[in-house]
């Protein structure tokens, strides 16, 4: 099942190759992957029905107990056939939508790359491993999303969407890290059995507020929720895919699938219902206004998941059916109907609703695909909306606290729903369209036949939805339970007030649709744009930008000296309370017992220290550092470290050629410091040295436990096969860390010689 | 910077010193050497044969692109540490011939790394020299 879970990234490498070689057979060749997945997960739904959990891990970080594990039980399966089902048909529908497009390889790989992040994050049997992959989908639908690279709108929206998800991917990450603490394992099946521990636990707020708050930002609850809009600058199959059925759905997946440990008490109940009520009004209220007809179905997305999370904020075994039926239903209807919008701007070259009409004529299929799921959407017996709604209102109605509320606010979520349905499903297709010169053209069957698919499998479940109901609904609603619920789908439950309830809002919204026109020409509504919480990201933004440009010219303002004074300030100020601390200062100084070549040394350090310091000239300067490194090579030698003094003679070499070859470029040196600076100089110059001085006498006043050194000298023959234990250190024992310092000297190279190079250009 | 003496001396000095470094660097495992110094010293060695004939000249006789040096080094290095892997070992572990090899002594990764860092070593101080001396 790993190499299920994780097939998709193979193949998001092989795909753009894929389209490169094979261009005509590639959109079917990248299809053939969820395809293949969609079996391989779909011959699981008989052994997941009666209640076994198949799991597979791999040991990933033991050392923090955590593992790269996946189990697939209800809840998973529904999410990743949903996943995988929908994503053979964006694929199939992307490789006609997007034909001609110059990244269309690109795009195959990532949207293969993006659809097994999601299988992996529903699949995942682990906290880290769910909150990795959750992640990677952010990754993934940022690149997708700015698919356009070219155009600002597309990067804009694309950024936006990924600041809102990572922050709130932030905040989930310390979410999960405290519920592991909480519950004492990191792996989920482990921390289900313990949930009435981590509702008990002083951490539970703490823990609930952080996962919900990644929860609302990925499924664009409110106030977060204006991301999901701006989302729809990327291309239609995109945004069916992310939109509709998948990924926006991960936070409600998030909470159903953490119900059972976190949900049930009263902060669960009144954070999520409240969280999901008012974006389900608020979604549906805004829908109305626009005119796009992709903005239009993003805003009832938004109002869709909301009613998904009041649902999950209810947390009766009556609200979680509802909410895997509603799940599955909107999965059906929205990818159709995203799809068709696609077609619609394909063929007709708008998506502007004053603009479409009777496109019914042109497009029948499209009108056929887009009108059924519509009635999916509104609610219309016998497609399989109309159960969703019945059992909606059931929910809704028997909830455990303010039920009239709840009841009378869904009402109006699911009527301005009906709204939508109108406008998205039939305005644009039996309508009288109002633009006399809109060109429309036929589509091609690869642009109507995906859209169908879905439509009309609402319409097939509708008719038998006890299949559906037995052997995936089921399943996925014991898990968010945590029990056995008997999950009985059936269109007719005779008259009852939920049936007299639906009829209202049937009636409600078409009537709120046939009004609509009228009244937003009323309104002296802008655009919306300028106020709402998009309005405090974007003033978020601007100060963190203006935080980090101010930060970066006080700390970054290019003068070397500067950079120099402040490491090497910071670093006696630290040593200085750590001493003054500690309390210990050197009882006595050394004896000073060298012989006379040793004091020749310090003499030869000194005096190349006191030229460099006040020579005006540079090339004494750099002749007194020289010396200052051969007298330090000198005192290696003299202490039995031959291989030191060798690297700090080369070094030293070395680097006096390198200065001399700069200095040569440089002005005529003049004495530039002020007086005042130079005292400065000298304070930070004494200081630094002092304290050293101290450190050093300190560390030579202490015995030091000899473990590490003894350790090297005993295992150095027997284990790294070498004599000499300096070298067995640096290429055996601490190897890994020589490996990055060769590679920081590799990139610090590369950075000079790009450096010499653009200023070369720059000049030549 | 045309001297005879200079010039005449490091046509002599330059295979003196590589092999030097060389012997440096093989022998670093059991006495004083290693890959670090070894690369320092061949790269003096070519500075020394730029100071004198050029930069142009140090290029013709070095013959392969300094930043080539440093990628191989890199590379070499990698490879090091990842042939432990392949044999199911952790990253980086040491893997040793069973029958020692003359002046080396026992044969192993460690070597290949220590070649690694020579390689980056001496790649690195000769691109920022010559790049320098270039400009």
């Amino acid at each position: 099942m790993i190499i299920a879970a994780l097939s998709g990234f193979g193949a998001a490498l092989a795909a753009p190759l894929l389209h490169r070689w094979l261009p005509r057979w590639a959109g079917w060749l990248c299809a053939l992957v969820p395809l293949s997945l969609f079996s391989f997960f779909g011959a699981q739904v008989g052994a997941v029905a009666s209640g076994r959990t198949i799991r597979a891990a791999y040991e990933w970080i033991p050392s923090l107990g955590v593992d790269l594990s996946f189990s697939l039980d209800g809840l998973s399966l529904l999410f990743v056939l949903i996943i995988s089902g929908i994503g053979v048909l964006v694929v199939v529908y992307a490789s006609s939508y997007l034909r001609g497009h110059h990244h269309l390889g690109r795009f195959y790989g990532l949207i293969l790359a993006f659809m097994a992040a999601m299988i992996s994050t529903v699949l995942a049997g682990d906290l880290i491993t769910l909150f990795v992959f959750w992640e990677l989908t952010g990754l993934c639908s940022y690149l997708l999303i700015g698919f356009d690279h070219g155009r600002m709108a597309a990067r804009k929206a694309a950024l936006q969407a990924l600041l809102v998800t990572g922050a709130g991917g932030l905040a989930l990450l310390a979410g999960f890290i405290l519920l592991g603490q909480a519950a004492g394992s990191t792996d989920l099946a482990e921390i289900f059995q313990r949930g009435e521990l981590v509702r008990g636990h002083a951490l539970y707020l703490p823990i609930l507020f952080l996962v919900l708050a990644g929860a609302f930002t990925k499924s664009a609850q409110f106030p977060f929720h204006f991301w999901l809009p701006g989302a729809m600058e990327a291309p239609t199959p995109v945004s069916a895919y992310l939109h509709s059925a998948t990924m926006v759905k991960l936070g409600i997946y998030l909470l159903a699938r953490l119900s059972p440990v976190l949900g049930g008490t009263d902060a669960w109940f009144w954070s999520v219902t409240l969280a999901g009520g008012v974006t389900m009004v608020a979604g549906g209220a805004l829908a109305l206004l626009r005119s796009d007809l992709k903005q239009i179905l993003a805003y009832s997305t938004v109002s869709a998941l909301g009613i998904l999370t009041l649902l999950l904020g209810l947390h009766t075994p009556a609200a979680a059916t509802a909410a895997m039926v509603f799940l599955l239903v909107h999965a059906l209807y929205k990818s159709a109907l995203f799809l068709a919008a696609g077609a619609v701007d394909h063929g007709a070259g708008t998506r502007d609703l004053g603009r479409l009409g009777g496109l019914a004529r042109v497009m029948p299929w499209v009108a056929a695909g887009s009108g059924l799921a519509a009635l999916s959407m509104a609610g219309v017996p016998p497609l399989v909306g109309f159960i969703a709604k019945e059992l909606l209102y059931e929910a809704k109605l028997q909830a455990p606290l303010a039920a009239g509320f709840v009841t009378v606010a869904g009402f109006i979520g699911n009527a301005l729903t009906v709204a939508v349905a109108v406008l998205v499903g039939y305005l644009p297709f039996f309508g009288r369209g109002t633009d006399p010169d809109l060109h429309h053209h036929r589509v091609e069957p690869l642009l109507w036949f995906p859209p169908l698919v879905p439509a009309l499998l609402g319409f097939v479940i509708g008719i038998f939805p006890g299949l559906a109901g037995r052997w995936l609904l089921e399943p996925a609603v014991a898990m968010v339970r945590g029990a056995s619920v008997p999950v009985e789908l059936a269109l007719w439950h005779g008259v009852t007030p939920v049936l007299l309830l639906g009829a209202a809002t049937v009636a409600t919204g078409v009537g709120i649709a046939l009004v609509r026109e009228t009244v937003l020409r009323r309104l002296p509504l802008g655009d919306g744009a300028g106020w709402g919480p998009e309005r405090g990201y974007g003033l978020l933004l601007k100060g963190m930008l203006a935080l980090a440009e101010r930060q970066t010219r006080m700390l970054q303002n290019g003068r070397l000296r500067y950079y120099l004074m402040t490491v090497v300030g910071t670093a006696a100020f630290l040593m200085a309370v750590a001493i003054f601390r500690s309390g210990e200062f050197p009882r006595q100084l050394p004896r000073p017992d060298g012989g006379l070549h040793e004091w020749f040394a310090a003499g030869v350090i000194m005096a190349g220290a006191l030229t460099a310091a006040t020579t005006t000239s540079r090339l004494a300067a750099v002749a007194g550092l020289g010396a200052v490194g051969y007298g330090v090579a000198l005192v290696y030698i003299l202490f039995g470290a031959p291989d030191l003094a060798m690297t700090q003679f080369c070094i030293e070499t070395l680097s006096i050629v390198l200065f001399v070859l700069v200095l040569y470029r440089l002005p005529r040196f003049s004495l530039l410091s002020r007086p005042a600076g130079r005292v400065r100089d000298i304070l930070v110059a004494c200081s630094i040295g002092g304290f050293m001085t101290v450190l050093v006498l300190l560390a030579v006043s202490q015995t030091l436990v000899p473990h590490i050194s003894s350790y090297f000298l005993a295992h150095s023959l027997p284990a790294g096969h070498g004599r000499n234990v300096v070298n067995v250190i640096l290429v055996d024992f601490r190897a890994l860390d020589t490996l990055g310092e060769i590679t920081v000297l590799a990139v610090a190279a590369l950075g000079v010689y790009g450096l010499m190079k653009a200023r070369n250009r720059e000049e030549g | 910077m045309q001297s005879l003496f200079l010039a005449t001396a490091v046509r002599l000095l330059l295979p003196l010193l590589l092999l030097f470094s060389l012997f440096l660097l093989l022998r670093g495992h059991n006495e004083p050497g290693g890959g670090f110094v070894g690369g320092l010293v061949a790269a003096a060695a070519f500075v020394l044969h730029s100071l004198s004939h050029g930069v142009a000249g140090a290029r013709r006789v070095l013959r392969v692109e300094p930043r080539h040096l440093v990628a191989v080094g890199l590379l070499t290095a990698l490879v090091s540490g990842l042939l432990p892997l392949a044999m199911g070992l952790p990253f980086l572990s040491g893997i040793w011939s069973i029958l020692p090899v003359p002046v080396i002594g026992h044969g192993g990764t460690p070597i290949l790394f220590d070649i690694g860092v020579y390689l980056v070593v001496a790649g690195m101080a000769l691109m920022i020299v010559f790049s320098l001396m270039e400009e």
